[in-house]
This record gives structure tokens, C-alpha cells and sequence, in this order.
């Protein structure tokens, strides 16, 4: 793994893709060694609001040298970024986190499932599947209609849609299509709320199979040093010697198994 | 042009330092930093033995700073004998272990255990807000100080430095009490207890409810305990408390601090503790400073 660095990028285009929903791409060098799963800190530029924001990485175009964040509106440093336009300077500090095991996909049924904002690590996912020869079901789950980044799943595998209130494909959440359509899985990788990794963890322990999740924590230094964002860990891990993992550093995808969430 | 200072006998080759817990025992940052440019790496806080630190949420953004209350989380004392200090040692900086306990025995065993290892100094964490015992109830009152600060000068083979805590009334008494008792220096502001609420959720922003405020946004309250305190004891100062530039560390020279940390700004930017050192070179370069010393309390009655 390359080393971690903060350095200046370039805003390329952005838009809103869904209400509170943004899709910018940076121009910028951490292109170079991203890949799914892992995420990038993207800084506010106020001042006062100084920490980096821990956002996954949606898409990486290597030979383009970009990198594309989709991310929720969620408080003023988001809000800040969401006004940001093409040309925009920006500073990022990355890459950071461990990615989803893409290897461990091989020759074997891959599901991915995505909730609401945990959808976009998904896209960057099913492409390095695809371009390791692993074609991956992908379920989606979303509120309603507003549907975003659904075609650009369908470019890398089969797309099956949850919405909570039904107006667009299942009815229900990412594992009613898992038990409605009767879908198998061997391997599991999923990113979204708590409750839904939750219920991911008991599924897959129920049907003996594996799942990765990428996990979540309020975060400062983003790269293993300030403890912030820990997380309780089934076994004594190599750092911490306290069964706290760091979620920035030893995650943050995890496997399920491997974590008491 | 001079950047060496000595305290307590021991040479540093500039006096910028990483502030206790916000550079793990170096690692993390060595991507970003050379170590080598740095006068000391100050570790997170080691106990005697592996401390599970608090629930999270532990970290909290506010206007110009941030709330921690992490609570000392650490792998015990062993584990940081076997990993840390080996890892320290391969550079040309010097290693000031903080040592944290819940009782003085705690602290007793950590510094005896470090006794015998390439420790330059140890800096006695009496501070911390976030944990419900130790640490903090030795800091606040000046007889409890002098007590710990007593017992610990007598056991330890390496200079001792005291971590004040801004949370008190009087930071001079702290000071003195320090002083009279032995410590070799002081270092200080750690961070001042505060609270967020989240007004959505009506929930604390923290689950520990109080947390530790640190970043620019405490500076001034710094600089002006790094002022009294300086100015109360003759033992030296280590400086803390929002440093985020070269400007912030000189102030902090200024006002009497004969070293200076970089804490929370190091989330912020990893390359700050290196960019204050060329900084500071700089300054003296630019008002034709031919020994730090001459910074070293320097600021004009």
C-alpha cells in the first residue's frame, strides 16, 4: 500500500442526483491507489470547521487520474462541499482504509448490498468484481423513487432494486430481495445504516456464509492515531490489545464474524 | 542559528513536540512526517496495564476545535515496551512516554518499568478529563499533585515532567506544587473539559456526556496559562494548546514555554509538527534570532 498523504485536488463537475444527494468528481492523484471500498477525508474549507470528512470512494477512472465521491448532505462541512463547483480547489487526505477484499469474491456468488448512502462504495466495487471476472448481484435499498447510481450498477452486474415504500422494485429492505426472490449468496459485501448491517451479520451467520460490511464511526485523524473511532472486536486485535478495532484504520470493512455491532 | 534547547538535561534538536494522544507512538504519522525533524515524540498515554478507553461516539467536532473523550485507551505497558519504543528508537528524535494510572501505585509500576529503557523523559498524565478515576483527581488539587508527583521523582530514573490541567482555579498553585515536589517540567494545557448537544437528537454529542475541547480555538487560554506558569516556577515549560503554525509555536516561546507541542492540529494536517519546525527556522532567519533562547520568554513587559 502506498503511503497516506493530504494533498490538493481539483473539483471536475458535481451535481445533485438526488434530494441531498451529490456526485462530484476530483481530479487528483489518490486516484492512483484507491479502490473499494476504501475512502478519502475531504477537508472543509471555512476554517472553523476543521476536521476531515470521512467519505467513501464511489467510482476511481485511473487513466482520468479521478476519483468520484457520491455523498449525503448531512451537516456544514457536507453543505460547504455541496456548493462546490468545477475548477474548485480542494484538499483531500487519503487514501485511507483497508477496501473491501475483492480476491475473496472469486469464482463464487457475490452479492452486494448497498442501504441509501451506502449504495455509492458499491459501484467501485462491482467494477474491480466485473474486471476480476466475478459478475455480482447487486441490491440496492432505497426510501422511495429517487433512485441514484442504478444505472451505473447495471454496467457491472444484475441490479435488483429494494424501496422501503414499494414505489420501485421489492417492497422492503435489501434482504427482502435476498428472501423474496430466493437470491443465494456465498459471499456477502455490504455498506450501509447499522440496523442493516445488523440484520446482515444474523443473516449470514444463519446461512453459514461470509459477509463483509463496511462500518461507520464519528472519526478525527482518519488514520489510526486519535482512537476515535473504534469499534468491539470478537477477537483480540494486533493493536489496540483491547478487542477495539479502528475503523478508519483496521476497517472499515470488516468481517462480519469479526465484530460485535 | 541555534534551535537546540535543554531541559531538564536533556538536548533537543528544536523544541517541537507531538502533544500526548494525538500522534499514537508515531507511527500513524511517519507516512506523513520524518520523525527525525521532530525535538520529541511525546506517546499517548501508557497504563500499567490495557485500558479499554470509553464508548463511542468519542470524537466531536466544535467552532475552531474539537471534543475528545477517547479515555486512555492503550494497549498496557508490555505491549508498548515490545512495538513502541523499538519503533521510536530507529529515529534520531527523542521518546517522552506519557504515563497514566488510576491509582499511584499505577503510575509507579509504568515508570519503573520504563526505567530501564531508551526513555528520554516522562510526562505524568494528572490531566485527563474523560476518565472516572485516576488521572484528573491527582491533577486538580494542589496537595494531591504534590503527593503523586513526590512519590513518582522517586522511583523514576528519567526526568519528570507534570501535565497540568487547565481545569482549575489557580494554575500557578499547580505550578508551584509541581515544582516544590521535584518535577523536573511541566507541560501544559491539556484539553478543557466541555459539552456539545445535538439539538436534533436533544443527545449529547459525546457518549461520555463532557469531553476534552482542544485545537485553535483554546489557544489564547494557553498561551495565558503558559504565561503564569512560566512565571511562577523556575523549572521549565512545556507549551500546548492549539497550535496549528509556526506563529502559534513562537508565541507560545514567547510567553515562556522553553518547548512546544502539537496536538489536535495534527488530525488536521499531518505535516503541521514538521511545517512549525521549518517555520520556527524561518522566524529566526527573517528577525535575526541567533539562539532560540533569546524567543524563550522574550515577549516585552
Amino acid at each position: 500500500m502506498s503511503k497516506k498523504a493530504k494533498i490538493k485536488a481539483k473539483v471536475l463537475s458535481q451535481k445533485m442526483i438526488a434530494p441531498d444527494i451529490y456526485d462530484m468528481w476530483f481530479s487528483t492523484e489518490l486516484s492512483k491507489d484507491a479502490h473499494a471500498g476504501q475512502f478519502i477525508g475531504v477537508y472543509p474549507l471555512d476554517g472553523a470547521h476543521l476536521l476531515p470528512r470521512p467519505i467513501s470512494i464511489c467510482e476511481v477512472d485511473r487513466e482520468q487520474s479521478s476519483l468520484r465521491i457520491v455523498y449525503r448532505v448531512a451537516g456544514q462541512g457536507t453543505a460547504e462541499f455541496s456548493t462546490w463547483k468545477e475548477g474548485q480547489e480542494a484538499e483531500l487526505l487519503g487514501v485511507l482504509g483497508n477496501g473491501f477484499p475483492v480476491d475473496e469474491g472469486k469464482g463464487k456468488k457475490v452479492v452486494l448490498m448497498g442501504g441509501g448512502i451506502g449504495i455509492p462504495p458499491m459501484l467501485q466495487l462491482a467494477k474491480e468484481l466485473a474486471a476480476a471476472g466475478t459478475e455480482a448481484t447487486i441490491i440496492p435499498g432505497y426510501r422511495d423513487d429517487k433512485l441514484f447510481l442504478k444505472e451505473d450498477l447495471e454496467k457491472y452486474g444484475r441490479v435488483l432494486v429494494a424501496t422501503e415504500d414499494g414505489s420501485v422494485g421489492t417492497k422492503g429492505n435489501v434482504l427482502t430481495v435476498m428472501n423474496e426472490l430466493q437470491i443465494e449468496a456465498e459471499v456477502i459485501m455490504a455498506c450501509g445504516p447499522m440496523p442493516m448491517l445488523r440484520a446482515i451479520k444474523a443473516y449470514a451467520q444463519e446461512k453459514g456464509i461470509t459477509a463483509y460490511i463496511s462500518l461507520e464511526e464519528r472519526m478525527a485523524c482518519g488514520v489510526g492515531a486519535c482512537l476515535g473511532c473504534v469499534c468491539k472486536t470478537t477477537h483480540k486485535d494486533h493493536h489496540s490489545h483491547v478487542n477495539n478495532a479502528r475503523i478508519c484504520t483496521d476497517g472499515p470493512v470488516f468481517d462480519a464474524r469479526e465484530v460485535e455491532i | 542559528m541555534n534551535t537546540k534547547v535543554t531541559i531538564a538535561g536533556v538536548e533537543f534538536k528544536n523544541p517541537v513536540m507531538t502533544a500526548s494522544g494525538t500522534f499514537g507512538s508515531g507511527m500513524e504519522y511517519s507516512d506523513f512526517v520524518d520523525l527525525n525533524k521532530l525535538g520529541a515524540v511525546v506517546t499517548k498515554g501508557v497504563a500499567n496495564v490495557p485500558w479499554p478507553g470509553n464508548p463511542v461516539p468519542r470524537v466531536a467536532e466544535t467552532h475552531g476545535g474539537m471534543l475528545n473523550a477517547i479515555g486512555l485507551q492503550n494497549p498496557g505497558i508490555d505491549v508498548f515496551i515490545e512495538r513502541d519504543i523499538p519503533f521510536l528508537k530507529q529515529f534520531d528524535t527523542k521518546i517522552i512516554v506519557n504515563v497514566c494510572g488510576k491509582s499511584v501505585e499505577d503510575y509507579l509500576e509504568v515508570v519503573e518499568r520504563l526505567g530501564d529503557t531508551d526513555v528520554a523523559m516522562l510526562e505524568i498524565n494528572v490531566s485527563c478529563p474523560n476518565v472516572k478515576e485516576g488521572a484528573i483527581a491527582f491533577g486538580q488539587k494542589a496537595d494531591c499533585l504534590y503527593d503523586i508527583t513526590s512519590q513518582i521523582k522517586k522511583k523514576a530514573k528519567q526526568p519528570v515532567i507534570m501535565k497540568l490541567s487547565p481545569n482549575v482555579t489557580d494554575i500557578t498553585e499547580m505550578a508551584k506544587a509541581a515544582e516544590a515536589a521535584g518535577a523536573d517540567a511541566i507541560s501544559l494545557i491539556n484539553t478543557i473539559t466541555g459539552m456539545k448537544i445535538d439539538i436534533h437528537r436533544r443527545s449529547f454529542a459525546l457518549a461520555n456526556k463532557t469531553g476534552g475541547l482542544s485545537g485553535p480555538a483554546i489557544k489564547p487560554v494557553a498561551v495565558r496559562m503558559v504565561y503564569q506558569a512560566s512565571h511562577a516556577v523556575k523549572i521549565p515549560v512545556i507549551g500546548m494548546g492549539g497550535i496549528s503554525n509556526a506563529e502559534d509555536a513562537i508565541e507560545f516561546l514567547l510567553a515562556g514555554a522553553s518547548a512546544v507541542a502539537v496536538g489536535a492540529m495534527n488530525f488536521v494536517n499531518p505535516y503541521t509538527t514538521v511545517e512549525v519546525v521549518e517555520g520556527i527556522e524561518a522566524y529566526m532567519k527573517k528577525y535575526g534570532v541567533e539562539d532560540i533562547q533569546e524567543l524563550i520568554g522574550g515577549v516585552q513587559e
